[in-house]
C-alpha cells in the first residue's frame, strides 16, 4: 500500500491525458501496489517533443521549464512512456547550455526520471504483478523506450506474471510504426506505408491483442489496423500489468 | 550532379506507387540487415572496435590540415600527385586535363560517389570522353541513364527482369534467347563486355575508402575485382576522394576495415582489398605511369568545428539506410541527390544547403536506428535535428507548422487554460467518437485520418478525473486527504 515507498511524481503524458486517461490510473496503481506515494502535480502539461523535433528551441525550453517547476522534489519522475520519458531523461540537460542553473535543475530531474514499466523492473524489483488477461499478446517494442532507455525485457518480464497471457513475439518489434510525432502528418505516404507493415505483421503473429509502452504508436497502429479491418485489439502494457483491461480497447466503441 | 531534394514529398510519392521499385526494396531486408546481425554476432569485440574507429576518426579530425599534408608528402615521394580541389568544378577540370594530357578517348571507371557528386560522367561526355563504369550495379545504372540510389548497392532499386532486359536491348550482338536470370548471369555477361574495355581505357578513375597519411596510399575495397582492373590496367589512375577519408595509419585503416564490410555487406572482408602507393615502379610487372588524387572538399571543411563535424566520420558503409524505415520505404531516388537515407538526410544539407535539403532531416521519425547501427557512432538523428533547428530558426519550417506550435506551446505554458482546452477537446472528440469508437475522417485531421483511423478518446481527461478522485477520496477520509 502506499506511503512506506519513494514519493513518485507521475508525468501523466499529453495523450495520455487527453485519449486515454485508463493509462494513468493504471500506472498509479502499479506503482501503488509496488509501495509508492504518487502525486500528479497538476501544472504539468507536455514534455515539450513537439517543438523540440521542429527545432523550435525556444518554446521547448519555455514548455521544458514548466516541466521542472512542476516536478521539483519528488523522489523519482515516472511517466507511462519511453518517448516523454526520454525526452526528459536524455534531452533536457542539452537544452539549457546558456543556463548553468536550469542546466543543472534538468539534469537533476533526468536522473530521477523513468519510463513506467522499467521502474517497476528496475528500481523498485517488481517481479510480478496480480493481473489476468486471457490470450495471446504480441508485443511492439516503441524506438525511444528501446533505444534511449533499454526497455525491451522489462515489460516481458511483467506480462510473463499475467494470469492466462501468453506472448507471440512480433517479427519486426523494433522496427519504427511510422508515428514518429508530427512526421505521421507531415509525410503520411511514408508513414502510412510504414504503419501498413506493422499492421500486416501483427496480424500475421495472430495474436488477439497488440501492447506497447507509447500511447502515439498505439493510436497510430490502432488507427491503421481498424482502418484495416483487423480485429486486433490494442492496449497500452500499463492496462494489462494493472489488471485495467476490461473497458474498451484503443478504438474500440465504447459500452453505453 | 543537380538535386531534386526539394521534390522529396513527390518523389516519395512516386516512389511508393511504382510496385516495381517496392518489389525492389523489400530485398534490403534479408540482404542486408540479416547479414550484418550475424557477422557482428560472430564479432564479441565488435562495440569495442566502433569505440576505436570512432576514436580514431576523432582524432583524425581534429588534425585534418596535419594528416593531409602528411599523406601529400608521401603521395609525391611515391611519385603521385595531390590536386586540391576546393569545387566539384575544379576537380571536373583536373581530371578533364589529366585525361587530355594523355589524349584519352575512354576512361574506365572503379564506382565512386564523389564522381557522382562532380557529376563526373556527364561532363566527361560533354568534352568527348566516354566513361566505362566497371562496377556491376554502376554499369547497369549507367545503362539505364540513373543516378545510384544507394551508396554501395546503386542499383538496388532494379529488379533482375528489368537487368535481363537492359541488357538484351544494350548487347545486342548475343543470342536473344540466352539465360539471364541469376546474378551469375549478369555478372559473367558484363564481364565479358567489360574486359576489352579496360584494355582500351587510357586513364582509370576509382574512388578510395581510405587514404592512408603514413604511406600515402589509397585504399578501395570491392567485389568484383573491377578496381583493380580499373586501376592497374590505364595509363594514368586517377583516385578521387573527398577530404575526410584520410586516416593516419595502415593500422588505423585495418581497425576500420574490420567495421565496414561486417556493417555494409555483412562479410568479415570484402573480397578485394586493394592498396595503392604511386605508379608503377621500374621493376612492377603492372601499373599505371601516372598516380593522381584529386583532393575534394565541397564544403566538408566548412563542417569542420560545427554540430556537424561528427558526420565526418562517415566511412560510407551504408548501414544506416539499410536499416531505416523510411528508406525502405522510398528507396534512394526519392532523395533527390547523391547520397540518400540517413547519412544523405544530413550530409546533403551540408553540402548543397539546407534550403534546397531541408526536407530530408525532416522525414525521420527519429526511431534512431541508424545511430544504433553506425559503426562510427555518429549521432545522426541529434544532427538532423539541428538542421530542423536552423531550418525553425531561419523561418524555411511551413507556416501552418509555426502557427500550429505558437499556439501549442502558448497552451503548453499556461496549465489552467490547457486544462480547460484539453477537457473539451476530450468531453467533444469523445461524446461524438463513442459511439464508433474512432473517426474515420475529422476536420483539420486529414494528415491522420487520411490513411488510418483516429482513435477517439474516453471523453474525460486524466487531470479532470484525478482531480474528481481527489475530491472522493477527501470526502471519504473526513477530509484529511492521503
Amino acid at each position: 500500500m502506499p506511503g512506506s515507498g519513494p514519493r513518485v511524481g507521475l508525468f501523466v503524458t499529453c495523450l495520455v491525458d487527453l485519449y486515454r486517461p485508463t493509462v494513468g490510473f493504471a500506472a498509479v496503481k502499479l506503482l501503488e501496489d509496488a509501495g509508492c506515494t504518487v502525486e500528479v502535480p497538476a501544472t504539468q502539461t507536455c514534455c515539450g517533443q513537439p517543438a523540440y523535433n521542429s527545432g523550435d528551441m525556444a518554446d521547448t525550453r519555455a514548455v521544458a521549464r514548466g516541466v521542472i517547476d512542476a516536478f521539483e522534489g519528488f523522489d523519482y519522475v515516472v511517466a507511462p512512456s519511453g518517448s516523454c520519458a526520454g525526452m526528459i531523461h536524455e534531452h533536457y540537460p542539452k537544452l539549457f547550455a546558456d543556463e548553468p542553473e536550469t542546466a543543472q535543475r534538468a539534469q537533476h530531474l533526468a536522473k530521477r526520471t523513468h519510463e513506467l514499466v522499467s521502474f517497476l523492473v528496475d528500481v523498485l524489483n517488481v517481479e510480478r504483478v496480480d493481473a489476468a488477461y486471457p490470450g495471446t499478446v504480441t508485443y511492439h517494442d516503441s524506438c525511444s523506450g528501446l533505444r534511449e532507455l533499454q526497455v525491451k525485457t522489462q515489460p516481458r518480464r511483467l506480462l510473463g506474471s499475467v494470469e492466462g497471457l501468453s506472448l507471440t513475439e512480433l517479427p519486426s518489434a523494433e522496427i519504427c510504426c511510422g508515428f514518429g510525432g508530427t512526421f505521421c502528418v507531415k509525410y503520411p505516404e511514408i508513414s502510412d506505408k510504414m504503419v501498413t507493415e506493422k499492421a500486416r505483421d501483427v496480424t500475421a503473429t495472430g495474436a488477439g491483442t497488440l501492447l506497447a509502452g507509447d500511447l502515439g504508436c498505439l493510436l497510430n497502429m490502432s488507427g491503421k489496423l481498424s482502418r484495416l479491418g483487423a480485429e486486433t485489439k490494442v492496449r497500452h502494457v500499463a492496462e494489462v500489468l494493472a489488471g485495467m483491461a476490461d473497458g474498451p480497447a484503443i478504438g474500440e466503441p465504447g459500452k453505453d | 550532379m543537380q538535386s531534386t531534394s526539394r521534390s522529396f514529398k513527390q518523389n516519395a510519392h512516386h516512389a511508393l506507387q511504382d510496385a516495381t521499385l517496392q518489389r525492389a526494396l523489400g530485398n534490403i531486408k534479408t540482404g542486408f540487415q540479416e547479414k550484418r546481425r550475424q557477422v557482428i554476432e560472430a564479432l564479441p569485440e565488435f562495440e569495442a572496435l566502433r569505440d576505436t574507429g570512432r576514436d580514431i576518426k576523432n582524432h583524425t579530425l581534429a588534425n585534418l590540415d596535419f594528416y593531409l599534408e602528411r599523406f601529400e608528402e608521401r603521395v609525391t615521394e611515391a611519385g603521385g600527385v595531390v590536386h586540391w580541389c576546393r569545387t566539384p568544378a575544379e576537380a571536373r577540370e583536373t581530371i578533364l586535363e589529366i585525361c587530355k594530357r594523355r589524349n584519352a578517348r575512354t576512361v574506365t571507371k572503379g564506382k565512386s560517389m564523389i564522381a557522382e557528386e562532380i557529376g563526373l560522367n556527364e561532363f566527361l561526355e560533354a568534352n568527348a570522353i566516354e566513361p566505362v563504369e566497371t562496377d556491376l550495379g554502376e554499369y547497369i545504372i549507367q545503362l539505364r541513364h540513373e543516378p545510384p540510389s544507394h551508396i554501395i548497392a546503386p542499383a538496388i532499386h532494379v529488379t533482375r527482369e528489368q537487368i535481363a532486359d537492359d541488357f538484351r536491348r544494350h548487347h545486342s550482338d548475343l543470342d536473344p534467347n540466352r539465360r539471364l536470370e541469376e546474378p551469375r548471369d549478369f555478372t559473367d555477361e558484363a564481364r565479358a563486355k567489360l574486359r576489352d574495355r579496360y584494355f582500351q581505357a587510357d586513364v582509370g578513375i576509382t574512388g578510395a575508402n581510405f587514404l592512408i597519411a603514413e604511406t600515402g596510399s589509397t585504399v578501395i575495397v570491392t567485389n568484383e575485382g573491377n578496381g583493380d582492373m580499373t586501376q592497374l590496367l590505364g595509363k594514368a589512375h586517377v583516385v578521387v576522394a573527398s577530404l575526410e577519408k584520410v586516416v593516419p595509419t595502415l593500422d588505423d585503416a585495418a581497425t576500420i576495415l574490420r567495421l565496414l564490410a561486417r556493417s555494409a555487406t555483412g562479410q568479415e572482408m570484402s573480397v578485394y582489398t586493394t592498396f595503392s602507393t604511386g605508379p608503377r615502379r621500374a621493376d612492377d610487372l603492372d601499373g599505371p605511369e601516372e598516380f593522381h588524387v584529386v583532393l575534394l572538399d565541397n564544403g566538408r571543411s566548412a563542417m569542420l568545428g560545427t554540430e556537424f563535424q561528427e558526420m565526418l566520420r562517415c566511412i560510407r558503409c551504408a548501414a544506416c539506410m539499410n536499416h531505416c524505415p523510411v528508406y525502405a520505404a522510398v528507396g534512394g531516388h526519392a532523395y533527390g541527390w547523391v547520397y540518400p537515407g540517413p547519412m544523405g538526410a544530413v550530409l546533403t544539407p551540408s553540402l548543397i544547403g539546407v534550403e534546397e535539403a531541408g526536407h530530408l532531416p525532416n522525414a525521420s521519425t527519429f526511431c534512431g536506428r541508424c545511430e544504433s547501427v553506425c559503426p562510427m557512432r555518429i549521432p545522426l538523428p541529434k544532427m538532423m535535428r539541428h538542421y530542423r533547428t536552423r531550418e525553425y530558426e531561419r523561418g524555411l519550417a511551413p507556416g501552418t507548422v509555426r502557427v500550429g506550435l505558437s499556439l501549442w506551446s502558448f497552451l503548453a505554458t499556461r496549465p489552467s487554460l490547457y486544462r480547460f482546452v484539453t477537457g473539451m477537446a476530450a468531453r467533444t472528440l469523445g461524446a461524438f467518437g463513442r459511439r464508433a469508437g474512432r473517426f474515420r475522417s475529422l476536420p483539420m485531421a486529414g494528415g491522420w485520418t487520411g490513411v488510418r483511423d483516429l482513435p477517439a478518446p474516453e471523453g474525460k481527461t486524466f487531470h479532470a478525473l484525478w482531480k474528481e478522485r481527489q475530491g472522493a477520496e477527501r470526502r471519504g477520509n473526513g477530509g484529511t486527504g492521503r
